[in-house]
């Protein structure tokens, strides 16, 4: 294994997680809600009354976050590889995996690994497999 | 003041994910690749992450309401079961597919990015068909 040290960016790394560490302390001890991205979307799919709000707020929170970081500096701007086709199958396999697990990245990752959940352990430890190997696949089998 | 809360946090969850460049599906897919040359950033973002949430979540934990006097949802499952495991292999195979999970691709959608629509319409789609397929459970 040999590491990208032109990629590497550890401190911006970090001081990224720490303001997702805190987007979810604000969310559990204001909202009393697990910041998880895949639930907070998906139960806008299944509304249930009083319930539906919050939700809303914080999807505009994460959307409108690239205009608020224009306000101080100027945005890198985003390159994505994949082709249309392999963003809906991407797409797809993401909305159903995430409700099928009870979660992503930031629910299972961020959110249950900060809680010490077994469940999450094992379900974060799962995605990243899934991811590498898909990597693995497409990147050096398939060169693509 | 819930829906406030709410949407700073949003806000700074979107901000985190652009300041440590997991907004940009690039940098995603170069800590995925084990093989190629490897950037460990996203790992020192779920440090810096976990670093904070574990001590909230300590004080979440103790507490029967949220400072705004919401009821605290914490999630109540413990068992490891198969639904868990074969969501989070799709969830991970559609990851390492496009480089994006829900939080950046929202994020790369509200920078205006064409394709971005494309991944989060496909996303919402697919939890669609999560919705109906739960209904035909017996």
């Amino acid at each position: 294994m040999t590491l990208d040290w032109n990629a590497f960016t550890p401190w911006p790394a970090l001081a990224g997680g720490l303001l997702i560490g805190l987007a979810a302390a604000i969310l559990v001890l204001f909202n009393g809600r697990i910041a998880g991205i895949s639930g907070i979307l998906g139960g806008l799919l299944r509304p249930v009354r009083g319930d539906i709000g919050w939700r809303i707020a914080f999807i505009a929170g994460l959307l409108g976050a690239p205009l608020a970081y224009r306000v101080f500096q100027a945005l890198p701007s985003i390159q994505v590889d994949a082709g249309y086709g392999a963003l809906v199958a991407a797409g797809l396999l993401v909305g159903v995996g995430t409700r099928y697990g009870s979660g992503c990245t930031s629910g299972h990752g961020v959110c249950g690994l900060s809680r010490l959940s077994p469940r999450s352990l094992v379900a974060t430890i799962t995605f990243m497999a899934a991811g590498f190997a898909v990597v693995f696949v497409l990147r050096h089998i398939f060169r693509c | 003041m819930i829906v406030l809360s709410a949407l700073l946090a949003g806000l700074v969850f979107g901000l985190g994910l652009i300041v440590s460049g997991m907004a940009y599906p690039a940098k995603v897919l170069g800590f995925l690749d084990l093989a190629g040359p490897w950037d460990p950033s996203l790992a020192f973002v779920m440090a810096g992450a976990i670093a904070v949430g574990f001590f909230a979540f300590q004080l979440a934990g103790k507490r029967q309401h949220s400072l705004l006097g919401a009821e605290m949802r914490l999630p109540a499952a413990s068992r490891t079961d198969r639904r868990l495991v074969a969501g989070s292999v799709l969830f991970g195979m559609g990851w390492g597919l496009a480089g994006f999970c829900p939080g950046p691709g929202l994020v790369a959608l509200g920078m205006g990015e064409p394709k971005a629509v494309v991944f989060v319409l496909a996303m919402l789609a697919g939890m669609v068909i999560f919705e109906l397929l739960e209904k035909r459970r017996p």
